[in-house]
């Protein structure tokens, strides 16, 4: 079916979607304090700025923390829900699934206010601990839907090979399942933590004193002197999240092919 | 005799399940459901400044309701996601059929992962942007002053349609994947049924690709329009905050004045309002989401 129309319109749809992004590095590498047209000259100076800033050294390694845990715990609790919705039958899954999914939809400020009245109800401090328990709830349905898609083209008939052949339980999961479904686990630890590095609003409640990138940059956005520093930061950000989504793609795709399944493409 | 009960019952599909979802539903009944059914009880109780009062009121709600502020930030929040949903959405459905109906089957994951690549990189910078773009000396104002379309660059910020435009950008690929995956599970041989039986390309579409296509636009106007009407940082950094929605006053009464009960009682104000007209839309729509008939 030919339909120039049609093509054009959803390659200047991709050019909407980029647009923001292929300005980044214009003004990053732009030698003037103010973000407007025409460009001055080239500059390193705003990079510069970046690796000599304590604040933002400090807030990144929040993130990095944040991020790393968020992505471990986000998985362990994904591969559970991924493993038992895709082996196992039991009344009140879908509700149960439902409640766990739940994030995906519900505004993440209202995960955010809720998580902070509890928080300092039970009279815990808001320290980047916190940020964590609120970004593994949101990062988890993200790992399930990653992990539910590789956990679902296991053949079963694999595992029940081993156990025929007298393997345990355990040592089942370790030889036979793990190894099949290691792709989805390695996207999701990526997926995981590229949502916890980028999310905000949760960090921005419950970070207390603590800053991580997000809240950071927040805080910079209203000074315009800051802004060709965030412009280079925004750079290295998208040069981070293209590389890491690369990987990610790059194990999902193998998930499939190693378990045989076939492509329906896509994060959700 | 409890020995061999209990050993049977241990094996069950349902105990085996029950205890593989375990520690994921735990962590969800802690930190989603116990906060949330908190909320609820927090927009019940009195607000003792800067304490909370643990008696039961309904004072919230009538100061909330009452407040004509709050009225306007609540139809505007509900004005700008059924914007951005529309426009989102409609701006979706030709994409996302393209890449199913019209892209050969090897360049579909390349474009589904094109689509999604801007979604993963910072939602922040990428919402400023925007301002970047449609700032009074921002990159349109300056190609169509140069090209000499218009003489003074034109006012786009801090209006309803910068905001419109800016979430309908951060909400993209949530409202193409959904789409495309329905799109995806039609069953061709209708469309040529369809042609057989002498209806026209465009009614094939309007009678056959389309009803059954609905579930997935269904799916991309929920997960689009939920999320919108809590987004803080748009109105915040675009609207200037001068259009603040209605995740901007619970920021205000959560942190900054510090009266919990009343953010509460606006937090799950806003949440009933979503979830009432989420559930509108799809008893109006329900008779798409029935499986197909015999």
């Amino acid at each position: 079916m030919k339909s120039p129309a049609l093509r054009l319109f959803s390659l200047a749809y991709l050019v909407f979607l980029y647009a923001p992004i292929v300005l980044l590095p214009v003004f990053a590498f732009n030698d003037g304090t103010i973000i407007a047209f025409p460009l001055k000259g080239f500059t390193l100076q705003w990079f510069d700025d970046l690796f000599t800033n304590v604040n933002l050294g400090h807030a990144l390694k929040n993130s990095l923390i944040i991020a790393v845990s968020t992505a471990i715990l986000a998985t362990t609790l994904g591969i559970f829900a991924a493993r038992a919705s895709t082996r196992f039958d039991f009344p009140g899954k879908a509700g149960i699934m439902g409640l766990i999914m739940l994030p995906l939809v519900l505004p993440e400020i209202i995960v955010a206010v809720s998580l902070l009245i509890v928080l300092l109800g039970i009279g815990i401090p808001l320290s980047i601990f916190t940020v964590i328990l609120g970004h593994v709830l949101a990062a988890t349905p993200y790992a399930i839907a990653v992990l539910n898609a590789a956990f679902s083209s296991l053949d079963r008939s694999l595992e029940e090979a081993a156990y025929d052949l007298g393997e345990g339980k355990i040592s089942t999961f370790r030889l036979i399942t793990l190894p099949l479904v290691l792709p989805g686990i390695v996207s999701s630890c990526l997926m995981a933590f590229t949502i916890s590095l980028d999310e905000f609003i949760i960090a921005f409640f419950l970070a207390g004193e603590q800053t991580t990138l997000p809240t950071y940059i927040f805080s910079q956005l209203r000074f315009p002197k800051q802004i060709p520093m965030i412009m280079a930061l925004g750079t290295c950000l998208v040069a981070a999240s293209i590389v890491l989504l690369t990987i990610a793609e790059y194990f999902r795709r193998r998930g499939i092919a190693r378990t045989g399944g076939k492509d329906t493409g896509g994060f959700l | 005799m409890a020995g061999p009960v209990k050993t049977r019952w241990t094996r069950t599909e349902a105990f085996n399940g029950y205890l593989m979802i375990s520690p994921t539903l735990i962590y969800a009944l802690l930190m989603l459901a116990a906060p949330l059914v908190m909320i609820v009880a927090y927009s019940f109780f009195k607000d003792g400044y800067l304490t909370v009062i643990h008696e039961f009121t309904t004072e919230n709600y009538v100061q909330a309701w009452s407040d004509p502020i709050f009225r306007a930030i609540l139809l505007r929040s509900v004005w700008v996601s059924v914007l951005v949903t529309a426009v989102t959405v409609g701006l979706a459905f030709p994409v996302a059929y393209f890449i199913s109906f019209v892209l050969p089957a090897q360049k579909k994951s390349l474009w589904l992962f094109l689509i999604t690549i801007p979604f993963w990189t910072s939602y922040l910078i990428r919402v400023f942007q925007w301002k970047v773009i449609l700032s009074y000396n921002g990159v349109i104002n300056s190609v169509l002053t140069g090209l000499g379309i218009v003489d003074h660059p034109l006012q786009m910020l801090n209006s309803v349609g910068a905001i419109a435009v800016t979430l309908a950008h951060s909400y993209a690929p949530f409202a193409i994947l959904p789409i495309f995956v329905s799109l995806e599970k039609i069953d061709r041989s209708f469309l040529e049924a369809g042609q057989d039986l002498g209806e026209s390309r465009f009614m094939t579409f309007w009678r056959v690709t389309l009803p059954l296509a609905m579930p997935g636009v269904i799916g991309a106007v929920m997960i689009v329009f939920i999320p919108t009407i809590g987004d803080y940082v748009t109105p915040e950094l675009i609207g200037g905050g001068k259009l603040p929605m209605v995740a901007n006053m619970i920021q205000q009464n959560m942190l900054k004045i510090d009266n919990k009960p009343l953010g509460s009682a606006i937090a799950v104000s806003a949440m009933l309002v979503v979830a009432a007209i989420a559930l509108l839309f799809l008893m109006l729509n329900r008779r798409f989401l029935r499986g197909p008939k015999g």
